[in-house]
C-alpha cells in the first residue's frame, strides 16, 4: 500500500545523533530552519511538555518523595521530617481500612476482568457480524459510556435505595443496597460493570473491524468453525487491542473512585485505595506523608500496567 | 482508521460465504439475546427518566412498581434546589477553555512530533501517553499543595490561589487530556503526505504557517472526534472538581448533584430529575455526534 512509502524518510533515525545541538532537527528535509522557526518549534513542544511535567510528572515524583516524610502540610517545606519507611509500616500494620481497600480493588479488577471485559468482547464479536439492528444494539450497550461514573451512582440509586428502590419494591426486601457493608460493594460493581461493558465492546468492535476479512474467509474455506476461527485466528491477531483492553480494565479498576465517593465517600464497605488517599488529604486530618504512601502504592501498581501499555503502543508506533 | 478499512479488496473469492439472511434458529436466538441485553442496558436510564416525571407523594403511597403521578415539578424543583443555572455556567467556564486549550496544545505538540524526527520524540510521546493513564489520586497530594501555594491575582480567582479556582481545574484537565490527544493527532499527522510541507517550505512558509494554515485544516476529522470526546470527558470529570474546588458555588454540574440529597431524607424522584438534567448535554452529544464520539474513542486504541 502507498502509505508505507511515506514512513520511509524516518530511516534517518538509524543514523548516529548529530550531537547535542539543543534539539536541532536532523531530518534532511528541513534544510533551513530560521531562528524564528526554532523559537516557534521550541514553544510548540515546550509549553505542553512544561504543563504535563508540572502537573503530572512532578506531582508523581513528589508523591513518592513525600511518602517518606511526616508533614502536616500546613507549615513550610522546612517543617518536613524524614522518617524513612514508617508510613509504609503504618499503612500495612496499623491502618484497618487498608486491607479491605486492597481487597475491594482486587475484587473490582476481578469482576471487570473476568466478567465485564469478556462480556464486552463477546458482545463485540456478536455485533461484528452483519445483523439487522446491529446499530440499535450497539447504541444501547454503549449509551452508559457517555455518562459520568458519578452520575451512574445516582442513576443506580433508584434501584438500590432501601425505601424508594426498585429492587426492594419488586422483591419485598428491605436491604439498603448502597448502605449495607455486606452487599454494597457488589451493588457498586454491578453499576460499574454496566458502564464498562459498553466501553470494552466499543474498543473491541473497532479492533475487529480492522481485521483483514480475507483472514476469516480463508479460515472459513478451510472449514474452521466460527469459534475456532475466533480463538485461533482473530484473537491472536488482535493482540495489540487485547493488551489495550487489558490495561484499560486494570486502570479502571485502580482508578475507581467516583462511584464510591458519591455513594458514601468510600467508607463502610466501599473502601478503595483511591478513596483512602483522598480522605487523607481533604478530610479532617491531612496526613500528607501517610496519604502519599498510599498514593505511592497506587502509583507503583499502575506504573506496571501503564508501562506495558506504553511499550505496546510505542512498538506499534515504530512499525 | 481509514488505512485499515481500505484494505478489503478480495474480489477473487466469489463464493458467497454468508448465506442470504434466513430466519434460522441460531439467528432468532441471537436476536432475542441481543434484544434482551439492549433493553437491560437501556433500562436504568429509562427508569431514571420515567421516575423523574413522577410525583414523590404518589410513588411513596403506591410504591415504585406502579404507574401514574405524572408531573414536571421535579424538574422545576431540581433546577432550583441544585442551582443548575449557576453550575451549568461553571461547567461551561471549565469545559470550553479546557477543551480548546487541550486541542491547541496537543496539536502543537503532535505537529512537532510528527514533522521532525528528534531522537527524543518517542520517549516524549511515551511520557505523554503515560501521563494520561496515571490514577489521578496518586498525584493529588503534591498537586493540592502546589495549587494552594500558587497565588493568583484577585481578578483571576477570588480565592487568591489556584486552589478553588476555575483556572486550576482548566489546567489540570488540560494537562491530563493533552497526552491522549497528542497521541491521536500525531498519528494522524504522520499520515499526511510530506510533499505538502515541502511545497510549503519551498514557498518560504514559516513553521507556524505550515502548522496553522497547512496542517490544522487537514486535521479536521480527528479534531472533531477529539473535541466531542473531550467535551464529554471534561464535562463528566468528577475527581478534580471534588478535591480542588471547595466552595460549593464553583462546582461544575456533575458535582452539584449532591445538593439534591437531603441530610436525612432524599427524594429520589428529584434526584432522578437532576440526573437527567445533568445527563442531557452528554446524551445530546451522544446522539447528535455519535460518529465522532465513537471515532474518538477508538482512535486512541487503533493505530492511525
Amino acid at each position: 500500500m502507498a502509505e508505507t512509502d511515506i514512513e520511509t524518510p524516518v530511516a534517518g533515525r538509524a543514523e548516529p545523533p548529530a550531537g547535542g545541538h539543543g534539539g536541532l532537527p536532523r531530518s534532511r528535509r528541513v534544510r533551513r530552519v530560521t531562528g524564528g522557526d526554532r523559537v516557534v518549534v521550541g514553544l510548540m513542544m515546550g509549553v505542553p511538555t512544561l504543563l504535563v511535567v508540572a502537573l503530572v510528572v512532578f506531582p508523581a515524583i513528589a508523591t513518592v518523595v513525600l511518602s517518606f516524610a511526616r508533614w502536616n502540610g500546613i507549615g513550610g517545606l522546612g517543617t518536613i521530617q524524614w522518617i524513612g519507611t514508617e508510613n509504609y509500616t503504618n499503612v500495612f500494620t496499623n491502618y484497618p481500612p487498608f486491607a479491605p481497600a486492597m481487597e475491594h480493588n482486587l475484587l473490582w479488577l476481578a469482576i471487570l476482568f473476568f466478567l465485564a471485559t469478556p462480556f464486552g468482547m463477546f458482545l463485540a464479536v456478536l455485533l461484528d457480524k452483519e445483523i439487522k439492528g446491529s446499530r440499535f444494539y450497539q447504541t444501547a450497550v454503549y449509551l452508559p459510556v457517555v455518562l459520568s461514573l458519578a452520575l451512574v451512582g445516582f442513576i443506580w440509586q433508584l434501584f438500590y435505595s432501601r425505601d424508594q428502590g426498585l429492587i426492594n419494591g419488586l422483591l419485598g426486601t428491605t436491604v439498603d443496597w448502597y448502605g449495607d457493608s455486606k452487599v454494597n460493594i457488589w451493588a457498586v460493581l454491578v453499576a460499574s460493570s454496566w458502564r464498562h461493558v459498553g466501553y470494552i465492546m466499543l474498543l473491541y468492535l473497532a479492533g475487529l473491524k480492522g481485521i483483514d476479512p480475507s483472514l476469516r474467509e480463508a479460515a472459513a474455506v478451510d472449514g474452521a468453525s466460527q469459534t475456532r476461527t475466533f480463538f485461533q485466528i482473530v484473537f491472536p491477531v488482535l493482540r495489540p487491542i487485547n493488551i489495550i483492553v487489558l490495561v484499560i480494565t486494570v486502570i479502571e479498576a485502580l482508578r475507581a473512585f467516583d462511584l464510591v465517593w458519591v455513594v458514601n465517600k468510600g467508607r463502610n464497605g466501599l473502601e478503595l485505595i483511591s478513596a483512602l488517599v483522598t480522605q487523607n488529604v481533604v478530610g479532617e486530618a491531612s496526613r500528607i506523608g501517610f496519604g502519599s504512601a498510599l498514593a505511592t502504592i497506587m502509583l507503583v501498581i499502575s506504573l506496571v500496567f501503564v508501562s506495558t501499555y506504553v511499550v505496546t503502543v510505542m512498538r506499534e508506533e515504530e512499525r | 482508521m481509514s488505512t485499515d478499512t481500505a484494505a478489503p479488496g478480495t474480489a477473487d473469492v466469489d463464493i458467497p460465504l454468508r448465506a442470504p439472511r434466513k430466519l434460522t434458529l441460531p439467528r432468532v436466538v441471537l436476536h432475542v439475546f441481543l434484544t434482551i441485553i439492549a433493553l437491560a442496558w437501556l433500562f436504568p436510564v429509562a427508569w431514571a427518566v420515567l421516575n423523574s416525571f413522577r410525583d414523590y407523594g404518589y410513588t411513596s403511597r403506591k410504591g415504585y412498581v406502579s404507574l401514574g403521578g405524572w408531573t414536571l415539578q421535579n424538574y422545576v424543583d431540581a433546577w432550583q434546589r441544585a442551582e443548575f443555572t449557576k453550575h451549568f455556567l461553571n461547567s461551561v467556564y471549565i469545559t470550553v477553555p479546557a477543551v480548546l486549550l487541550t486541542l491547541f496544545l496537543s496539536s502543537c505538540m503532535a505537529f512537532v512530533l510528527a514533522r521532525f524526527s528528534f531522537k527524543f520524540n518517542l520517549p516524549l510521546l511515551a511520557l505523554f501517553t503515560a501521563a494520561n493513564l496515571l490514577p489521578q489520586q496518586s498525584l493529588l497530594i503534591p498537586l493540592f499543595r502546589l495549587y494552594r501555594a500558587v497565588p493568583l491575582p484577585e481578578w483571576m480567582s477570588d480565592s487568591g490561589t489556584l486552589l478553588n479556582s476555575y483556572w486550576g481545574l482548566i489546567l489540570v484537565n488540560t494537562a491530563f487530556q493533552t497526552g491522549f490527544c497528542t497521541f491521536v493527532l500525531s498519528n494522524y499527522m504522520k499520515t499526511l503526505p510530506k510533499e505538502l510541507f515541502e511545497a510549503a517550505m519551498v514557498d518560504g512558509a514559516s513553521i507556524w504557517r505550515q502548522f496553522w494554515q497547512v496542517t490544522l485544516p487537514l486535521c479536521r476529522p480527528p479534531l472533531a472526534a477529539l473535541a466531542t470526546l473531550e467535551v464529554t470527558w471534561i464535562y463528566n470529570e468528577f475527581f478534580w472538581a471534588t478535591v480542588l474546588v471547595q466552595s460549593g458555588d464553583k462546582f461544575p454540574v456533575t458535582s452539584s448533584l449532591n445538593n439534591l440529597r437531603g441530610q436525612f431524607f432524599t427524594d429520589l424522584n428529584l434526584v432522578a430529575a437532576g440526573a437527567v438534567i445533568v445527563a442531557v448535554p452528554t446524551l445530546v452529544i451522544f446522539f447528535a455526534l455519535q460518529r465522532h464520539f465513537v471515532a474518538g474513542l477508538t482512535l486512541g486504541a487503533n493505530k492511525g
